[in-house]
C-alpha cells in the first residue's frame, strides 16, 4: 500500500509535461549594467530567481497577455504586461530606490496552507465577540464545525463528526500538546491571544501533521507588519454568570529590527443559570499572558514567544454520580440533583490546567523565493481534576498529570518557476507523569513518546486557473508506557499470552507492565484547484491519513469519574486508516457568494468506544464502555452562502450534515452532530456611528441516527429490585436559538476608537438540551445572557 | 546535508530515551477505596455475619457475598456495619472515616416490607441518621428476598423522607450499593 502511494505521488507530481509553448530569458542588471542576482522575477503565474551572472530562464509560458513583476530589496520594482507569441529575451535594469531611507527587509507573501482544499478562516473581528468564551466556541463560526461539551465552559472542536486526536490544533506553528484525547479536555488555549484562525478539513495541512484525520485548526496570533505601535482593551460583562473579562494588549510592530507583542487576559465568572434553575458549581477563572519578539534583519527573522493559559473549571455539581442508580435517577428526573444559591465560588468536582509554551526560531530567506525555518517550542500541560471526596482528599486532585513535550521543526520553502516547493522535518519528545499521590490509579499511564516525521508539499500551476497540489508525509513514532493493570483486568482482556513478556514486576494485585509500541504511517494528499472565467473555483482534494492509538485509547483501564463509566483501552489497537474525498465549489457573482463543500470520508480501523456490559462493584453498577476499531463512513455536506441586498443589508446561511456509519455493525456511529442550520440578517451603516445590528438564528435537529447504548440495571422500587432501562442514547429534541449583536463605533481621541457591542444570546431563554454536551443527561444548556462588551483601540 | 544530520541525531537520542526508563510508576494506594462491606446482626440467641468483598476494586473480579446463616421472626436484630478497604495492608476502616464525617453520609436499607423494619440508631451532629448502626427487627412470616445496603455520600437530609431512610429524595452519590440475599424462617 505505502509503495503505491509513494508511486502515484511520484509520478503524478514529476511527470507533468506542459502543454504550454514559449521560453522567456534575459538578464538583469544594475543601471551600472552590473549584474544583479537573487532578483524576483514573476511572469504569468511562473516566479524565478536571476542567478550569479545575473541570468533568468522561464519555460513553458503560454500565449497571451501576461503580468511581468520584477523586484528586488533597494530598488524600484518593475510592473509591466507583455503579449507573448514566441520565445522572448527580455533583460531588464532596475534603479536603485533613493526614496527609500530603511532598507526593506524580504518578505513572502501570505500563502494559505494547502491550495486544494478551501480554507475557512475567522477574522480578527470575529474573534473578538468570543472574548468572553473558548475557542470552540468560536470555531462555531465555521460551517461544518461544531463543538462537543461539558458543560458551559468545556468545548472542544468537532469537525465534520470528527474530535480529539483527529483535530490537531496548531498555535503560532506548534502543535498543541495538551491531553487532548479525553472529552472533557478543552484546548489550553486564550482565544483573546488569536488573530487569526483557519479551519483545514481533512488531513492535507501535511507539514504540521500526518494524523488530522478530521482536520486541523491553525492559529495565528496578532502581527502587526508596518511601523506602529497600538494597543487594544476588551472588557466583556456577562449577565448569565454575573462575571466577564479583560484582555489588554499592546504590539509594537516594525518592517526592521524588534518588533513585539505582549497579551494579558483575565477572566471569572460565576454559575451560569439555566431558565429555571442555577446550574451549580459551573463557574470559570482564566489568567492568561502572552508575550513575543521578533528580530527582522536583512535575510533573518528571530522570534521568540511565550505564553502561559491558566484555568479553573467548575464541573457541574449535579453531574458527580456515583454509579448506574444515581444515573438512572438524573435520566428520568429531568431536574439536577443539587442546586444551591448563585455563588461566584468553585468547589469539587472542577479541573484546573496550566499551559506553559515557550518556542524560539529563525527564518533566514535566501531571497524572495526561497526561505529556511528552524524551531524549537517546549510545552508544559499540568492538568489537576478534583473530585467530590471524603474530606480527608478534599484537596487532593483525583487526577494529576504532568505533559511535557519538545518540538524541533526544520522547514524549507521555494518558489520556482511554477511550482512552490515545502518540504522539512519534525522531531518531538513527549513525556507523561501521572501523580501517585492522588490515590487513585490513574487512567492515563506514564509515558515516553518520540516522533520523527518528514514531509515534502509540491504545488504546480499548470496555467493561470488550474494549479495541482500534493503532498507526502512519513511518520515514525515510538511510545514507551509503564503502567500498573489489576491482575484481575489483565487476565479478563487476554493480555497474558500476547503480551506477557511486558510485563516487568508485580504487587499482590496488580501486574506492572511496561508496554512499548513503535508504529510508522504514510499520508499523503493529492488535489487540484481550477478557476474558471465566471468567478467559479472548484477545489478538489484527496487525502489520506493514519492516526496513532492515543495513550487514552492504548492504556485506560478504570473508572472514570467524570462519566461514571468504567473505561477500557486496548493494548491490541492498530493504527485508524482514513481516505477523504472533498471537494468545494466556490461561486462569487456581485454581492453574492456561495460555497458548497460535499466529502466521503471512509475509515478503516476507526477507534472509539462502545458499551459492552457491566461490572458489578460494591460502589453498585457500572457500565463498561471498550475502545474497538471498527469501518466506519462519514460523508456530508457544508454550504456557506452570503448575499448583500445592497450595502447595508447582508444575510448569510450556513448549513452542514453529517452522516456517519459504523459499517461493520451496520448501525449509526455516537456523538456524530445532527443537522443544524444556522441563518444571519445584518444591517450596517458607515454614517452612523457604523452601526451593526444583527440577528441569527440557530436551528439545530434532532439526532436520529444513533445506536443503542442504553442498559438495564437493577433498581429498588419498595425494596423490592426492578430491572429499570436506563436510557443513554436518545438524543434531545431539536431546538431553535435567536441571538441578537449589535455595535457602534466611536472616534474618542486622535489615535483611538471605542466599540459598544451590546448582545444577548438566547434572547428567547428557550429550555434545551444538546446531544453534544456530555452533561446533557444532568441540567439544561444556559439560559438567556445579556453582554456588554467594551473595546478601545489606541 | 545538514537536515539528515540532525535528524540522525534524533533517531539516536530516541534510543537514549527509550534505553533509559526513568518513568517507572509508584504503585497507588487506592486508601479510599471501599473493598469490604461487613454487617453484623446481633439477638439474643444469634451472630449473623452478612459479608460482601470485592479485593480488586473496579476491576472486573466478582464480589464475593456470604450470610452466615438465616434470621429468626420475631426478632430484634442489633445491627452495625462496618466498611473496609481490605486491599492494602494493614486494612483500613474506612467506616471511621464515615463516622468522622457523619453530616456527610447516610447508610440506606432497602428491603422488602416482610422483612421488618430497620431503625437508625446512630445520629449525626445535626440530629440526623447515620446507619452505621441499627435495629432491625423481623417480621411474622417465613420471606425470602434481597436486603440491599446503601451509602450515600453527601445526601440531602433535609428533604423530605430521608431522614426516616427513604432514598427517594436523598441525591448525592452512592459509594456502596450491595445486595445480601436474605432467609427469614
Amino acid at each position: 500500500m505505502h509503495q503505491f502511494i509513494l508511486l502515484c505521488w511520484a509520478s503524478i507530481v514529476f511527470c507533468v509535461t506542459g502543454f504550454s509553448q514559449n521560453t522567456i530569458s534575459g538578464k538583469i542588471t544594475t543601471s551600472e549594467l552590473n549584474a544583479l542576482s537573487e532578483v524576483h522575477i514573476h511572469i504569468g503565474n511562473k516566479t524565478v530567481s536571476s542567478n550569479e551572472k545575473g541570468t533568468y530562464s522561464i519555460i513553458n509560458v503560454p500565449n497571451g497577455n501576461l503580468n511581468v513583476h520584477v523586484s528586488h530589496i533597494g530598488f524600484l520594482p518593475i510592473d509591466t504586461i507583455i503579449e507573448l507569441k514566441s520565445n522572448l529575451k527580455l533583460d531588464f535594469m532596475l534603479n536603485r530606490n533613493v526614496a527609500l531611507l530603511h532598507e526593506v527587509v524580504i518578505k513572502q507573501a501570505e500563502s494559505t496552507t494547502t491550495k486544494s482544499v478551501f480554507e475557512q478562516k475567522i477574522k480578527r473581528e470575529t474573534i473578538e465577540k468570543y472574548s468572553n468564551l473558548s475557542l470552540g466556541d468560536a470555531l462555531r463560526e465555521v460551517s461544518g464545525v461544531s463543538s462537543l461539551r461539558t458543560g458551559a465552559a468545556v468545548v472542544k472542536p468537532i469537525i465534520n463528526g470528527l474530535y480529539g486526536s483527529r483535530v490537531p490544533i496548531l498555535n503560532n506553528n506548534v502543535k498543541l500538546e495538551d491531553q487532548e484525547w479525553g472529552t472533557e479536555h478543552a484546548p489550553s488555549f486564550d482565544i483573546n491571544a488569536a488573530g487569526k484562525i483557519t479551519v483545514i478539513k481533512g488531513a492535507s495541512g501535511l507539514q504540521y501533521s500526518g494524523s488530522a484525520v478530521g482536520g486541523l485548526v491553525l492559529i495565528e496570533p496578532l502581527v502587526s507588519k508596518i511601523d506602529t505601535l497600538f494597543g487594544k482593551t476588551i472588557l466583556n460583562y456577562d449577565s448569565n454568570g454575573r462575571g466577564g473579562s479583560i484582555s489588554s494588549s499592546l504590539h509594537k510592530g516594525n518592517t526592521k529590527g524588534l518588533s513585539w507583542n505582549v497579551l494579558g487576559t483575565f477572566k471569572y465568572i460565576g454559575d451560569r443559570e439555566s431558565p429555571n434553575y442555577v446550574l451549580s458549581n459551573t463557574g470559570n477563572r482564566e489568567a492568561n499572558c502572552t508575550a513575543d519578539f521578533k528580530y527582522s534583519a536583512k535575510k533573518l527573522d528571530l522570534t521568540g514567544f511565550y505564553s502561559l493559559y491558566h484555568v479553573t473549571i467548575g464541573i457541574l455539581s449535579a453531574s458527580h454520580i456515583g454509579n448506574a442508580t444515581d444515573l438512572y435517577n438524573a435520566i428520568e428526573t429531568k431536574i439536577p440533583t443539587i442546586v444551591r444559591n448563585f455563588t461566584y465560588s468553585i468547589q469539587n468536582p472542577k479541573q484546573e490546567v496550566q499551559h506553559h509554551l515557550a518556542k524560539m526560531g529563525a527564518t533566514y530567506y535566501q531571497n524572495e523565493n526561497t526561505l529556511f525555518s528552524f524551531q524549537y517550542a517546549f510545552q508544559f500541560n499540568k492538568r489537576l481534576e478534583f473530585d467530590v471526596r471524603r474530606k480527608e482528599y478534599e484537596n487532593t486532585p483525583a487526577l494529576d498529570l504532568e505533559l511535557a513535550t519538545h518540538t524541533l521543526n526544520v522547514d524549507f520553502k521555494k518558489i520556482h518557476h511554477d511550482w512552490d516547493i515545502k518540504s522539512g522535518f519534525s522531531v518531538s519528545y513527549q513525556n507523561n507523569l501521572a501523580s501517585p499521590l492522588t490515590a487513585i490509579r490513574p487512567l492515563i499511564p506514564n509515558y515516553t513518546q518520540f516522533d520523527v516525521g518528514l514531509y515534502s508539499i509540491l504545488t504546480h500551476r499548470f496555467s493561470k486557473s488550474f494549479l495541482i497540489d500534493s503532498g507526502l508525509r512519513y511518520d515514525l513514532s515510538t511510545i514507551n508506557a509503564a503502567k500498573y493493570y489489576l491482575k484481575s483486568s489483565w487476565e479478563k482482556s487476554g493480555y497474558a499470552l500476547q503480551f506477557g513478556h511486558f510485563v516487568v514486576g508485580e504487587s499482590t494485585t496488580q501486574w506492572l507492565v511496561e508496554p512499548q509500541f513503535s508504529f510508522q504511517n504514510i499520508s499523503a494528499y493529492l488535489g487540484f484547484l481550477k478557476t474558471f472565467d465566471s468567478n467559479l473555483n472548484w477545489f478538489f482534494n484527496v487525502s489520506l491519513a493514519s492516526r496513532n492509538p492515543n495513550p487514552s485509547e492504548f492504556f485506560s483501564e478504570g473508572l472514570h469519574h467524570s462519566t461514571g463509566i468504567i473505561e477500557l483501552g486496548d493494548l491490541r489497537l492498530q493504527q485508524e486508516q482514513s481516505v477523504r474525498i472533498s471537494s468545494t465549489l466556490q461561486k462569487k457573482i456581485a454581492g453574492f457568494g456561495l460555497e458548497i463543500n460535499p466529502y466521503f470520508n471512509p475509515i478503516s480501523h476507526y477507534m472509539f468506544l462502545r458499551p459492552t456490559g457491566f461490572e458489578t462493584t460494591i460502589r453498585g453498577a457500572f457500565p463498561v464502555w471498550e475502545y474497538q476499531q471498527t469501518n466506519a463512513l462519514l460523508f456530508g455536506i457544508d454550504v456557506e452562502s452570503h448575499w448583500n441586498w445592497n450595502k447595508k443589508w447582508v444575510q448569510n446561511l450556513a448549513i452542514s450534515y453529517v452522516n456517519g456509519e459504523d459499517v461493520s455493525k451496520n448501525e449509526p456511529l455516537i456523538d456524530m452532530p445532527p443537522l443544524n442550520l444556522n441563518s444571519k440578517i445584518q444591517y450596517t451603516n458607515p454614517k452612523w456611528n457604523n452601526v451593526l445590528l444583527s440577528l441569527k438564528g440557530d436551528f439545530v435537529f434532532r439526532q436520529s441516527r444513533f445506536p443503542n447504548t442504553n442498559f438495564y440495571t437493577d433498581i429498588s422500587v419498595d425494596g423490592n429490585l426492578e430491572s429499570k432501562l436506563v436510557d443513554l442514547s436518545t438524543p434531545p429534541s431539536a431546538y431553535q436559538l435567536f441571538h441578537f449583536y449589535s455595535e457602534m463605533k466611536f472616534k474618542t481621541f486622535k489615535n483611538s476608537s471605542t466599540t459598544l457591542v451590546f448582545s444577548v444570546q438566547n434572547i428567547f431563554n428557550t429550555e434545551f438540551r444538546d446531544y453534544l454536551n456530555k452533561q446533557r443527561f444532568y441540567a439544561n444548556e444556559m439560559g438567556r445572557n445579556l453582554q456588554i462588551q467594551l473595546k478601545v483601540n489606541y | 546535508m545538514k537536515p539528515y544530520k540532525s535528524l540522525y541525531i534524533g533517531l539516536l537520542l530516541m534510543f537514549l530515551f527509550n534505553s533509559c526508563n526513568e518513568n517507572t510508576p509508584q504503585l497507588v494506594n487506592e486508601d479510599e477505596l471501599i473493598t469490604t462491606v461487613e454487617v453484623t446482626l446481633k439477638s439474643n440467641l444469634q451472630t449473623i455475619l452478612l459479608k460482601s468483598i470485592d479485593l480488586d476494586g473496579n476491576g472486573p473480579a466478582k464480589q464475593v457475598i456470604s450470610v452466615s446463616e438465616p434470621l429468626a421472626k420475631n426478632t430484634v436484630y442489633t445491627g452495625t456495619i462496618r466498611f473496609l478497604n481490605e486491599s492494602v495492608q494493614p486494612y483500613v476502616n474506612i467506616s471511621e472515616e464515615v463516622l468522622a464525617e457523619a453530616e456527610a453520609h447516610q447508610v440506606f436499607f432497602q428491603a422488602p416490607a416482610a422483612f421488618g423494619t430497620f431503625v437508625y440508631d446512630d445520629i449525626d451532629a445535626n440530629g440526623k441518621p447515620l446507619g452505621l448502626e441499627f435495629t432491625l427487627t423481623t417480621g411474622s412470616s417465613d420471606t425470602t428476598g434481597d436486603l440491599k445496603i446503601i451509602l450515600i455520600h453527601e445526601p440531602n437530609k433535609s428533604n423530605p423522607g430521608v431522614s426516616d431512610g427513604s432514598i427517594t429524595n436523598a441525591g448525592g452519590s452512592r459509594d456502596v450499593e450491595v445486595v445480601f440475599p436474605i432467609v427469614i424462617q
